[in-house]
């Protein structure tokens, strides 16, 4: 019993220390950036002339290939813009946050941000993280700008844009491109039900498929839990007599669907969307496998114009691997806001609040071109227009699919 | 002795209470950084779910590792009810009922997989609640639910299949979970539901009931021997603790908009995380797992600020508790400090 006292005494010794560093914290944030309704004034006053733009991914965890590609591409903008005096004049201060690819610590991460005296977030990375994140955004009225965030519901508020195609945008796109090429007669389709990406494109896929020049004759789906054994999944599609399979599915596990399906002596067309991006710098991959796969994508890395080879070059010189879509859209996120905030011509004294209303409006109106596309814009819905490019792998490197 | 306990749990609820008041005050005089502000709920959640954990572990002595499952069915039912009649009913009666429909489900699956497994000696119930945790989470990421002017419609395979009409709204999207489930958790009622978790315990733990459970964790033969329906109270045990989680469940899903069963919320590793909340406070110390569970809950938010030291700092914190705690030498040494502050005094 006394035992169990001394733990206790200790415990709620230690959770009374915690409790005032944090209040310590509180303060220190409060007095510095403001952590409250009335700090707008209060933390651009300490900010001193800066822009401060903050970005959300997962940096570790299974996921943090993507949220170190959104973080590191916004960082090496950022480094860019500045270098080239900054956003009308001013320079731009950047700030990245871990959320693990949970939606709660997004929340805190955003939190932290706001805490830091963010005005403008890029992100969240992930679809889930974005959604619970736009919720506070619209509390506090703070321009929000996923770069990757594709599901619906990412943009269901007025304050958040996306730089990305949604979900739904994928899928019919992919069923029209297959569609007007005559490249099926049946397709067969293999998708992650535990992923919201995944769902989502197959969902909006089978839907548009109605009355088009092929017919779905298998859909087999895995999860998180079992993405190593895909035999079956092919076996059906190739049962089924799918000459073409559509894999709405992330790079890493569509590899070894490639490696299954060759051992299996099955070779349909396999036709991937945005996702699929990276597969040729999978490790232990056999990159001819990938031959002749396509792919819709709004980023290829080894495209020629200037814009995307400095890009990838700048971003492999810093970081040491080539740049996915990932990084490209945050690339252009961040390019986005730039050209928003200048032309509305803000500051950054205005309150967090005032430059949201602003860039509201403004997102409307610019019509902005980067590494995703030459030409984007937006509704005032938040979904970007813009067109999708079809690729295809030949001789180990990306080409042009038209 | 009955005194000393009176004492012991009015500590529990006073710490709460403290704690409490100090971060409102904090809150109110604008002293608190909305990083601290956004932790206070989830902080308060994984308390809850701790509570319940140590009720099975430390008081009933039956292992669970998939007490986020119960979490999981009390957070998708709520947000379930809550979205079907988020029109309907003012919110404080709506997120009531969101409780009552939470927990008591929560409850329902706790008793069923009760009935089987409690009436085995051993290790059993820590394998079936694995296996409940992931097969529930799995059901969840196939199920389609949408509802419209027809009623409820229904589909394991995708959201087309469920005919709804055009005005029909989807609540269930599959992998894609509930979305937009209406955000109704705040601190107080957080705190409110803390309290009520810990009354019902430690009443419980204190009553001839709770005598009773622990004379089947102590000894079950000799429990059974003097009379004591050990399956009974068994189930008793499990199922409460099952309906506690499903309260945290109600918190989690009316805090974050975006409700996936994805494993970091539900999975294994999220069981496991409470297993160690309830491990390092304490097993069948319930004010230890409430304190374990903000710190630990707490800390690698803190440390935010190290970038990604903080997971090292995080692992190296837990074995320097887990030996503060448990190692003999060290219980030794802490009662001779401890000894001679006494004497001092």
């Amino acid at each position: 019993m006394k035992k169990l006292k001394s733990i206790v005494s200790l415990m709620a010794a230690s959770a009374l220390l915690a409790g005032t560093i944090a209040g310590c914290g509180g303060n220190a944030n409060g007095g510095a950036a403001g952590a409250d309704t009335a700090s707008d004034a209060q933390g651009t006053e300490s900010a001193g002339g800066v822009f401060k733009i903050g970005a959300i991914g997962p940096l570790t965890g299974g996921a943090a290939a993507y949220g170190n590609a959104v973080c590191n591409a916004a960082e090496l903008a950022v480094a860019e813009i500045n270098a080239a005096g900054g956003i009308n004049g001013y320079q731009v201060e950047y700030s990245k946050e871990d959320d693990e690819l949970n939606a709660e610590k997004s929340v805190n991460a955003y939190n932290t941000l706001k805490d830091w005296g963010m005005q403008v977030l890029v992100g969240s990375t992930t679809s889930a993280c974005s959604i619970a994140v736009s919720e506070y955004t619209k509390e506090d009225n703070m321009f929000q700008i996923t770069p990757s965030g594709s599901a619906v519901d990412c943009v269901k508020y007025d304050n958040v844009f996306r730089v990305c195609f949604s979900d739904p945008n994928q899928g019919i796109a992919s069923a029209q491109y297959i569609n007007d090429h005559n490249l099926a007669t049946k397709v067969g389709i293999i998708y992650d039900s535990s992923d919201v990406y995944s769902s989502g494109i197959y969902q909006k896929f089978v839907e548009e498929s109605n009355g088009k020049n092929y017919e779905v004759v298998s859909a087999e789906a895995f999860t998180a839990d079992n993405n190593t054994d895909f035999s079956v999944q092919l076996q059906k599609a190739k049962d089924a007599g799918a000459d073409l399979v559509f894999l709405p599915i992330y790079y890493k596990d569509a590899s070894l669907i490639l490696t299954q399906a060759d051992t299996m002596g099955y070779k349909p067309v396999f036709f991937g969307v945005d996702g699929m991006d990276g597969i040729l710098t999978v490790e232990n991959f056999d990159t001819s496998l990938a031959e002749g796969l396509m792919l819709l994508t709004p980023f290829a890395a080894d495209a020629t114009d200037d814009l995307t080879v400095n890009f990838v070059k700048n971003y492999q010189e810093k970081y040491g691997e080539v740049p996915n879509q990932f990084a490209a859209d945050a690339y252009d996120a961040v390019f986005i806001i730039k050209q928003a905030i200048e032309a509305k011509g803000l500051t950054p004294d205005t309150s967090t609040s005032d430059i949201c209303e602003a860039l509201k409006s403004a997102m409307t109106e610019i019509e902005a071109s980067g590494l995703t596309s030459a030409k984007m814009s937006w509704e005032a819905n938040g979904e970007p227009n813009k067109e999708p490019k079809a690729v295809v792998i030949k001789d180990g490197a990306y080409v042009s699919a038209d | 002795m009955n005194k000393k306990r009176m004492q012991d749990q009015l500590i529990t609820y006073g710490i709460v209470i403290a704690a409490y008041i100090i971060m409102e005050i904090l809150i109110l005089t604008g002293n608190l950084s909305s990083h601290m502000k956004g932790l206070l709920v989830p902080m308060t959640y994984y308390a809850v779910i701790a509570v319940a954990l140590n009720l099975c572990v430390g008081i009933l002595g039956e292992l669970s590792i998939g007490h986020c499952g119960f979490m999981c069915i009390g957070a998708f039912f709520s947000a379930f009810f809550s979205k079907v009649t988020e029109n309907m009913l003012p919110t404080p009666i709506r997120f009531f009922l969101a409780f009552v429909v939470g927990i008591a489900f929560a409850a329902l699956f706790g008793f069923l997989i009760g009935i089987p497994v409690l009436r085995l000696r051993g290790d059993y119930l820590a394998i079936v609640t694995l296996a409940f945790g992931e097969i529930i989470k799995n059901v969840i990421n196939a199920i389609y639910l949408g509802v419209d002017a027809n009623g409820l419609h229904m589909s394991l395979k995708n959201s087309m299949e469920l005919g709804l009409l055009p005005e029909g709204e989807i609540i269930v999207n599959g992998a894609m979970g509930i979305t937009g489930t209406p955000h109704d958790s705040n601190f107080t009622i957080a705190v409110i539901v803390l309290l009520i978790s810990l009354f019902v315990v430690q009443n419980l733990i204190n009553s001839r009931d709770g005598r009773a459970i622990m004379a089947v964790r102590d000894n079950s033969i000799a429990a059974e021997a003097t009379g004591i329906n050990v399956t009974g109270y068994k189930m008793m045990a499990f199922t409460i603790s099952a309906a506690i989680a499903g309260a945290a469940g109600v918190l989690f899903s009316h805090n974050i908009t975006s409700l996936t069963a994805a494993s970091q919320y539900f999975g294994y590793n999220a069981s496991i995380m409470i297993l160690v909340y309830v491990v390092l406070g304490g097993i069948g110390n319930i004010r230890g797992s409430v304190i374990a569970a903000v710190i630990l809950y707490m800390l690698p938010e803190l440390l935010r600020g190290l970038n990604n030291y903080r997971m090292l700092i995080y692992a190296i914190v837990l074995i320097v508790m887990m030996i503060f705690n448990w190692s003999p030498n060290v219980i030794i040494f802490r009662k001779m400090i401890l000894s001679k502050f006494k004497k001092r005094r």
